[in-house]
């Protein structure tokens, strides 16, 4: 049986469209997928040297609430994150690991000074949640572009990716499922 | 395909976890180090293909670092990553040979895109590196056939010459091989990776001769339509061979000899100084000092180029070499002709042995190609030789002793311009010798 999928809203952020983005990541990966607000305070995360959030850390709170053995949980946040080293990050995951988050506040259209797009943010947001899964099951960065999994250092790369799997990491996949003690 | 190994040196655990993660999900094969001195260990592992190191760690600081890094692994390919943006420390780092160099925090887009620059050269650097190998394999396999004392002698000259950067005079008769001498020091030379460009300086009239090595801008004479630039130029980098070099003009000489004293030169109708670091390497069948007592070779140019002399012996001096050549042209011209191999009857090699060959082995090689091309069965004859080696080699059966001595003697002293000195020596005989013979024989000298 596929392990279980928490789609966790941190804070008080819960967007109008949560509930698409729980069918779709579902649809996309097969996977029960499960969505709820988390109460927890984010103020623990927050480095005001940089006004962002420590990814790292956050995803550390997160694997507190992993929904089960054998489940996954993605912490979903408005606020911007960052690890160390980088200027921001749109969401970290632990290689083969059951915890990761993502970060909206880059998929927005307004934060680079266009006007809002919803449609195109839930779009993103999809592709973003699906990606940090992939890593999660162990995958790494695809060399086909058109493939969730493909790199996005940018929001055009993710605009340029699909929300899907390509064949060769579906394959991956379904082997590190089969493999997995957790699932 | 092989992941590639990363190795990230940075004293702050959290950067070294982060950027740990980001490499992993990027497909990398991590290991992580909190100083220089445990980098240093790692490394003792195995080679990597990127290292990341911070500038600023207690202890061995990234600069310390990298210096030590170059002693271990001079080819590491390394980006310096530093939380201060100090344009010295940078340019101190990108001296000392860092890849490139990025501040903390890093954009995750410069960061990437640096790494996949950073690996792409690493790994056309490596490329470059297992083609020049490949070439230098290839281009020191020695064309030259012979296992004669003689040609071993010549080969030696060879290695010798090349490795240093002197202008070279191969001397021999015609057919000898001495523009493969000239390849072979070349293809040995550090100046192997660069062109060697040959000019038949006897083959080319004079008034081509000139924008020939030179080049012409467009317009310099009737019918130069377009820039064109000359041999001399073309040979940038590498080897200007002048084959029959004795053949060259007196007005060429004078622009040869400038040209070899500044390595500049203008092209014709131009005006622009133009540079080439080219190495000399002349041949002539001609005797360059008679040529040049008799002021038909200018001495200073004489000087010049003959730095270092290589005498290509002739074949009939190198007998012992005849089978392998024979062999040689045989796999040679059967593979291009499309033929089943062939050998060489006993009889067709005696005869090839006791023929003098005065065309050298340029001579041997049109004979076996005649011998493939009449021959029908699968044994090179001696009806398939050339007639002229079967008369030359057919005739001394029915002659004396003297008349053939006779003959070989003024043979000699022909192909050495009545000098009696060279002509004794070749003939291994001292010269009051063969004085007394060629009064014997009534034989002219002159």
């Amino acid at each position: 049986m596929k392990p279980e999928i928490l789609l966790a809203f941190l804070g008080d952020f819960r967007p109008v469209w949560s509930e698409e983005l729980r069918q779709r990541v579902g649809r996309v990966t097969g996977h029960f997928v499960r969505s709820e607000s988390l109460r927890i305070d984010l103020g623990r995360f927050y480095a005001p040297e940089r006004e962002q959030y420590h990814a790292t850390l956050l995803l550390a709170e997160l694997l507190r609430h992993i929904p089960r053995a054998g489940g996954r949980i993605v912490g979903i946040t408005a606020e911007d994150l960052f690890i160390p080293v980088l200027t921001f990050v749109f969401g970290q995951a632990q290689l083969g690991g059951p915890a990761a988050v993502v970060s909206t506040m880059r998929l927005h259209t307004e934060f680079y000074g266009l006007p809002t797009d919803e449609r195109l943010l839930v779009d993103r947001a999809v592709k973003e949640v699906v990606h940090e899964l992939g890593h999660g099951f162990g995958l790494v960065h695809c060399p086909d572009r058109s493939c969730v999994m493909s790199s996005s250092t940018y929001v055009e790369d993710v605009d340029l990716k699909g929300e899907a799997y390509c064949p060769s990491c579906t394959a991956l996949l379904e082997n590190a499922l089969a493999e997995s003690p957790l699932a | 395909m092989k992941k590639p190994r990363i190795m990230i040196v940075d004293d702050e655990h959290s950067v070294r976890t982060s950027l740990r993660e980001w490499f992993l999900e990027d497909g990398f094969d991590v290991v992580t180090a909190e100083d220089g001195l445990d980098a240093l260990k790692k490394l003792e592992q195995g080679p990597f293909d990127l290292m990341i190191v911070d500038l600023k760690m207690p202890g061995m600081d990234g600069i310390s670092l990298q210096r030590r890094l170059r002693e271990v692994d001079p080819g590491a390919t390394i980006v310096i990553l530093t939380a201060f943006a100090s344009v010295e420390t940078a340019v101190e780092a990108l001296k000392l040979g860092a890849f490139d160099y990025v501040t903390k925090p890093v954009d995750p887009d410069e960061l990437s895109h640096t790494v996949r620059r950073a690996l792409e050269r690493k790994q056309l650097s490596e490329e470059n590196a297992r083609l020049r190998e490949k070439v230098t394999q290839l281009s020191t396999v020695s064309p030259i056939i012979g296992r004669s004392r003689a040609m071993e002698h010549v080969m030696e000259l060879v290695g010798t010459v090349a490795e240093t950067d002197a202008s070279v005079v191969i001397r021999g008769e015609s057919g000898t091989g001495k523009e493969l001498i000239a390849r072979a020091i070349h293809a040995a030379s550090p100046r192997r990776f660069f062109p060697i460009v040959a000019v038949n300086c006897g083959a080319i009239p004079e008034t081509l001769l000139e924008s020939e090595l030179f080049g012409h801008e467009k317009g310099a004479f009737t019918g130069a339509h377009y820039r064109r630039k000359g041999k001399i130029e073309l040979a940038n980098g590498g080897t200007l061979f002048l084959d029959e070099i004795g053949e060259i003009p007196a007005k060429m000489q004078v622009d040869l000899l400038r040209v070899l004293e500044s390595h500049r030169f203008t092209r014709l109708g131009g005006a622009q100084e133009i540079e080439s670091d080219f190495r000399l390497v002349c041949a002539t069948n001609r005797d360059l000092e008679a040529l040049v007592r008799e002021g038909k070779f200018r001495e200073d140019l004489y000087y010049r180029i003959h730095v270092f002399a290589i005498e290509v012996p002739p074949l009939r001096e190198r007998r012992e070499d005849i089978p392998i050549l024979v062999e040689h042209f045989i796999e040679k011209f059967c593979r291009a002709m499309g033929k089943a191999p062939r050998v060489l009857s006993d009889e067709a090699l005696e005869l090839m042995r006791g023929y003098d060959w005065p065309g050298n082995v340029r001579e041997l090689e049109n004979a076996i190609e005649r011998a493939m091309v009449v021959g029908t069965t699968g044994k090179i004859r001696p009806e398939d030789l050339p007639l002229h080696v079967e008369h030359e080699l057919a005739r001394p059966r029915d002659r004396s002793l003297e008349s053939l001595e006779s003959e070989h003697i003024q043979r000699v002293l022909r192909e050495e311009a009545g000098n009696v000195s060279q002509a004794a020596r070749v003939l291994g005989i001292d010269r009051g010798t063969l004085y007394n013979k060629i009064k014997k024989y009534g034989i002219s000298a002159g």
